[in-house]
């Protein structure tokens, strides 16, 4: 295998984006990617998008934006790991270059949520989880959540307010990212009286319902410097992995034994650990999810992830930063996007190029996407020359 | 099909039958093609333990489309007196009945409904037992 880099990133400012088409979105993230690469043309696509068909009715969606992108006749693949797939995507294009089968691959990412009504999201989302025996009974993915919650709150004795408090640090982050959905402050008190979704998970707990796309420009160390626009950032790690498609089938209702697994497999293709890492950008779908994926990643134990938030560990300036873009809470959640932009926050951070949210000295940054209630996980992981 | 769809399942949601693996006796609901333990393909055909206990739950407040008119409802995992777990609604208790570690037995319900011309799909439900 060659090395990796990543030499252009391009994203929309998010939210709901009614006069934009799906394919608008990605295109104008694919060429700020592009043009931020300095590049006019790219060897191959893939495109993360979980549910073309639910949300707009449109599949085949990596020949469509490479049409409309002009980069037809590029093999141009969708790739679909429910709310992993920009994550998946992005392994995929890592694979592409490092194997040497292509110099220059556009990993994209997009999701066009806001064409259907909240009970259409809600379904389409649903479809993540196992129809037959999970949304078959009426479960949500809040509800999902909702019951990780509550069976992680009666083993471990997290707060309510510990829940709440990831959402109100993300909010603070993203406040400082002007292309967040939510770019605004919330209270801990604002959190716990939000509306009820799924006991005891409310609004505020929940990422949003997104239109947003995301792109990177991955290729060879050697095309990176002779394009020579950026200072070199590489992913030196990737890994991948399942679980159960079915929440109910784990042995530990409390652990997400995939992201364990992914962070594992990227940590010893990069020859680091997590501790090792400057800057974290993880899937907070729910507050409760970036408590269990801190201690998934071993950065605390099983259990100390709520205690770890309260106490100012994951904020900007804290022991790990966790989600300094505002993470999907405020930066919004285009599910097929997400995964895409968590590494284009990542190498943003690493080109010092952050603003009011850059982490100091930040040398190395750990992504994480999942999909569904940890059925798939991706983790990469960056480093800037 | 919408039909096909659900009638396939029926054996699982009418009856709570199961396979059971005839290397490592791990009972797979609903049945599969190969044993996720241990790769054995030899089943013998179980059915479940219908009374189990609560491992954990909630309130769906906002429902998925063919769901909305249904909230508020709660669902549970539970794991069933052979060790199985499965998710379903518990209904005919208050809220704040429902407690990790309550027992619960299953009963047979209308679930869902689909489509214009409304077919039901009915299945398994639970409620606390006494």
């Amino acid at each position: 295998m060659r090395d990796v880099a990543i030499i252009g990133i391009g994203m929309n400012k998010w939210g709901e984006l009614w006069e934009s088409r799906i394919r608008d979105l990605y295109v104008e993230s694919a060429l700020a990617a592009m043009d931020d690469a300095g590049v006019d043309h790219v060897d191959s696509m893939y495109v993360g998008c979980m549910s073309g068909g639910l949300f707009v009715g449109q599949e085949h969606i990596g020949a469509l934006m490479a049409d409309y992108l002009g980069q037809a006749p590029v093999p141009a693949t969708r790739v679909e790991s429910a709310c992993a797939s920009g994550g998946a995507a992005v392994r995929l294009g890592f694979m592409e270059v490092a194997s040497g089968m292509s110099d220059i691959v556009l990993v994209g990412g997009v999701e066009k949520m806001t064409d259907v009504d909240g009970g259409g999201a809600t379904y389409a989302l649903a479809t993540a989880a196992d129809q037959e025996y999970e949304a078959f009974h009426g479960v949500t993915f809040p509800a999902l959540y909702a019951m990780m919650a509550r069976a992680h709150m009666a083993k471990f004795g997290t707060t309510r307010e510990q829940l709440a408090q990831v959402a109100v640090k993300n909010h603070e982050n993203g406040s400082k990212n002007p292309k967040a959905q939510f770019p605004f402050k919330v209270t801990l008190e604002q959190v716990i009286n939000s509306t009820a979704v799924a006991d005891p998970l409310c609004l505020l707990d929940c990422s949003p319902v997104t239109d947003g796309a995301a792109a990177i420009v991955l290729a060879s160390v050697e095309t990176a410097k002779r394009l020579g626009k950026h200072q070199i950032v590489k992913i030196t790690g990737s890994g991948q992995a399942s679980a159960s498609i079915a929440y109910h089938s784990r042995r530990d209702l409390t652990f997400l034994s995939s992201t364990e697994k992914a962070a594992q497999a990227a940590c010893k293709m990069a020859g680091c650990t997590p501790s090792d890492v400057d800057l974290f950008e993880v899937h907070d779908c729910f507050s409760i999810a970036e408590i269990m994926v801190i201690e998934a990643l071993g950065l605390v134990e099983p259990g100390k992830g709520g205690p770890a938030t309260m106490a100012g560990a994951t904020a900007i300036g804290g022991e790990f930063p966790v989600n300094a873009s505002g993470g999907l809470k405020a930066k919004g959640h285009p599910v097929g996007a997400t995964g895409v932009a968590q590494v284009i926050e990542l190498t943003e951070q690493l080109r010092g190029d952050a603003g009011a949210r850059q982490v100091k000295n930040a040398r190395k940054g750990l992504a994480q996407n999942m999909g569904g209630t940890g059925a798939s996980a991706t983790v990469h992981i960056l480093e800037v020359e | 099909m919408i039909t096909a769809r659900n009638w396939r399942e029926t054996p699982q949601r009418y009856r709570l039958e199961a396979a059971k693996c005839t290397k490592c006796d791990t009972i797979a609901f609903p049945p599969r093609i190969i044993c996720p333990e241990c790769r054995n393909r030899e089943f013998e055909k179980t059915t479940l333990a219908s009374q189990g206990t609560i491992e954990t739950f909630t309130v769906v407040r906002v429902g998925p489309s063919n769901f909305v008119d249904e909230v508020p409802y709660a669902v549970a995992v539970i794991k069933l007196d052979d060790g199985v777990q499965l998710t379903a609604q518990v209904v005919d208790a208050d809220f704040d009945e429902l407690k990790i570690g309550a027992r619960v037995e299953a009963e047979f319900r209308k679930v869902s409904q689909e489509g214009a011309a409304g077919i039901l799909f009915y299945g398994y439900k639970f409620v606390l037992a006494h």
